[in-house]
């Protein structure tokens, strides 16, 4: 049946069982709005900046398991979306991105908003497509969200020139996608498995080092059997917070730069260290030569490339996390069965009594103080009145860092933020994405006075779009992070880091048409978040707290995991940490 | 800095890819974004017309190479990647390079144009013009041969190779079932053998 290019567009996102999908209009892709004036079933929500459709499409996606879908023109639309793709790209975050074009004949000719699309998005996308003939955009989209969510998930990004939107052609959708050139291996090699898991049940001081592959291969559930069956403390990196609950007796929650002293010195001392849908990222690892020094690495995860990228491990599977761990636990259970020397079940003990030692030498903690608010506190908090049960977004720098630490996570998939990319400004248009893709739920955006800048505009979609985001924004009047380094590793020389009171974020959120509340007294935090959290609008809550509040633990970059600051430095301490700074 | 002791040499390195619209922009773009080094690289189409080969040169130890073949294959539309070095291949690149021709060294240049198997394919007063085919050392060698003459351009087109076949052919005899011997004369009874 023939109709015009915008209208398979539209006919295909059906057939994907996409529902909503996150845009701007232009005037490349005018023929797709036109076709999606009457048409019926496709929710188009309408943004205020292009990066903010990418962000949002990423939080639906990571929330729903789905894949997630944004569409913006060409041109300046097409390099705003950068930014997402980008961090999809480092976070295995499932979106297709469709961008507008300038027609066919008209390409490399410097037309009005052109833009290269697809030269600009090779690097920082899992694949990229120009259509150029109306008859494939069928197999092309059937392509590209095949690519978007399987394997390694990733952003796939579909330029559209706009004479193919309006041209007629054929709808031809292929019944399979059959690609010569992409065939992931989901199933681990049996012989490795067998490996890893004679390793595992004679380990003495095993650790389990979790990622974000296991929530994105729902493998949660399976990860706990392992973790319970070989009595294996558990560590999660940043993107992997949710797959453990964090309250579990052995959960050793985050490790890495603003990681726990006990998951560092776990890891550290570790005899076996099995990785899972992780990538031994430089933020987890610190200097690679002093990471896990003493262990024997098994490394689980279903892109090639990244076993022994930075660290050289000694079983590699690749594979999926959740078929891999159901057969590492037939496995286990087979050498459990075997005569387990009682050397191991002693050194087991003796470990659980040395890391039950460092949680009590040094736990996560703060100061109190009942005249200044705590940004620890607001996290507590939060996690005790939402019992850990929220969709929690965050932008980047120490708030993120601070709830990612004082928040208690119980489940999979409840969890956003930028980790590879570290994009301010991530925090308001994801949560819009999350809460899209779950209504009804409770979404908690926990922002910074310098993130929640880059993307207050989209407090007007919350508005107009019905999406009762709750945004805290930990407000220390300027960029805490950098602040953070620059007193800690640059000697005090404060440069370009203040966020003079402006503007005044309840004003801003009474503007946009949303709650705006202020606390800044210790006492008046509760009722605050009480009130939020039972306000059936968009609510924006302006916690100033301590400016010097720094994230502690933290590992100066350039040093070894083991080398962590606990406290406010000394100044020998300070010059050390500046010393050390051979790396970022 | 190589890890695992390794030293960096050059690998010769063939990829399948799907011959598409920007594919040798996705390869290129691949090495520059992760800072390999890239020697040569040549490609053209295959038997197949919608598969290209491309062969790449690329300088390296061990770990660099694993990982330039692991993210070569993570790329959509790369079919298969070979690292040739170590097996058995046979390796040629083209020359063609313009030479100075004083008439004192005219015989000089035919003569190892001659030795070097390479053809003449344009004479001026003032130049010859040789095209080389080989391996690396013998266009290298042709080079330094000529310098002396003063060399005013050459151009080369980067490495292909291609491995080498099987040594032996596994030869798959099948033998006929053995049938017992049945006389034809219905008056021999059996057989003496």
């Amino acid at each position: 049946m023939k109709m015009p290019g915008a209208r398979i567009v539209l006919e295909c996102l059906k057939r994907e069982g996409v529902d909503v999908m996150f845009g701007l209009p232009g005037g490349a892709v005018l023929p797709i709005y036109d076709a999606l004036y009457d048409f019926e079933g496709l929710r188009h929500i309408l943004v205020r900046q292009e990066a903010a459709a990418g962000h949002a499409a990423e939080g639906y996606a990571r929330t729903t398991g789905r894949v997630g879908v944004c569409l913006v023109t060409s041109g300046p639309a097409a390099t705003n979306l950068v930014t997402a793709l980008q961090d999809a790209y480092m976070d295995s975050i499932p979106i297709v991105a469709f961008t507008g074009q300038v027609p066919t004949h008209l390409i490399g000719n410097d037309a009005f908003q052109e833009a290269d699309n697809c030269g600009i998005t090779r690097p920082c996308t899992k694949h990229n497509f120009l259509v150029k003939d109306g008859k494939d955009l069928g197999p092309i989209i059937r392509e590209a969200f095949h690519l978007a969510a399987t394997g390694r998930p990733g952003p796939v990004h579909i330029d559209l020139p706009k004479d193919i939107l309006v041209k007629e052609a054929e709808l031809v959708w292929p019944q399979r996608v059959q690609m010569r050139s992409y065939n992931p291996n989901y199933d681990g090699h049996p012989g490795q498995i067998k490996k890893a898991a004679r390793l595992l049940a004679r380990a003495e001081r095993p650790v389990l080092y979790v990622g974000g592959g296991v929530i994105i291969a729902d493998a949660d559930a399976e990860l706990r059997e392992l973790a319970e069956l070989t009595q294996t403390p558990v560590t999660t990196t940043l993107m992997g917070l949710g797959a453990f609950p964090s309250a579990h007796p052995l959960s050793l929650e985050m490790l890495g730069m603003h990681g726990t002293y006990y998951a560092n010195m776990a890891v550290h001392h570790s005899d076996v260290l099995v990785a899972v849908g992780a990538r031994f990222d430089d933020r987890v690892t610190g200097r690679v030569e002093a990471f896990a020094p003493h262990a024997q690495i098994v490394h689980i995860d279903i892109d090639p490339s990244s076993i022994s990228k930075n660290i050289k491990v000694d079983v590699p599977i690749v594979g999926d996390c959740r078929r891999v761990l159901r057969a590492l636990i037939e496995a286990v259970r087979e050498e459990l069965g075997h005569d387990v020397p009682a050397s191991v079940r002693e050194g087991r003990r003796q470990w659980a009594d040395r890391i039950g030692e460092w949680r009590e030498k040094f736990p996560l903690r703060y100061e109190w103080s009942d005249d200044v608010i705590k940004p620890q506190y607001v996290i507590q908090e939060l996690s005790n009145l939402t019992q850990g049960e929220a969709f929690l977004v965050t932008g980047v720098g120490q708030h993120q860092m601070w709830a990612a630490q004082y928040y208690k996570f119980r489940h999979p998939r409840r969890w956003c933020t930028s980790g590879g990319l570290g994009t301010m400004g991530y925090g308001l248009p994801t949560a819009m994405g999350v809460q899209a893709g779950q209504p009804g739920r409770l979404v908690v955006n926990v922002d910074g006075d310098g993130s929640f800048a880059m993307n207050s505009q989209e407090l007007a979609t919350c508005f107009t779009e019905g999406l009762p985001v709750k945004t805290i924004i930990i407000n220390n009047s300027g960029h805490g992070m950098v602040r953070q380094w620059q007193r800690i590793i640059y000697k005090e020389r404060y440069c370009a880091i203040d966020l003079p009171g402006v503007p005044d974020w309840v004003k801003l959120a009474e503007a946009y048409g949303c709650v705006g509340l202020r606390v800044s007294k210790p006492a008046e935090v509760v009722p605050a978040l009480e009130k939020m959290l039972s306000t059936p609008a968009p609510v924006v809550l302006d916690v100033c707290v301590d400016k010097d509040e720094c994230v502690f633990p933290m590992v100066p970059a350039g040093g070894a995991n083991t080398e962590m600051i606990l406290a406010p430095p000394t100044r020998e301490v300070r010059d050390r940490a500046a010393r050390s700074q051979t790396g970022f | 800095m190589s890890q695992n002791g390794n030293e960096p040499r050059k690998h010769t390195i063939a990829v399948l890819v799907e011959n598409k619209f920007g594919v040798l922009s996705r390869v290129a773009g691949l090495f520059s974004a992760r800072g390999y080094n890239i020697e040569s690289l040549s490609v053209g189409e295959t038997l197949d017309a919608t598969v290209s080969r491309m062969t790449i040169v690329v300088h390296g130890d061990e770990f660099v190479i694993e990982q330039v073949m692991k993210q070569l294959h993570k790329l959509i539309d790369v079919i298969k990647v070979s690292d040739l070095t170590d097996d058995d291949h046979v390796e040629r690149e083209l020359m063609l390079i313009r030479i100075n021709a004083e008439p004192q060294h005219r015989a000089e240049i035919l003569r190892t144009a001659d030795i070097f198997r390479a053809k003449v394919v344009d004479v001026t007063p003032l130049s010859f013009t040789l095209e080389a085919t080989g391996d690396e050392e013998k266009l290298e060698a042709l080079i330094e041969l000529l310098r002396p003459m003063g060399i005013q351009e050459l151009v080369r087109t980067g490495k292909v190779a291609i491995a080498r076949g099987p040594k032996t052919r596994a030869r798959k005899t099948v033998e006929p079932p053995k049938r017992p011997r049945v006389p034809d004369d219905p008056r021999v009874v059996g057989f003496a053998d």
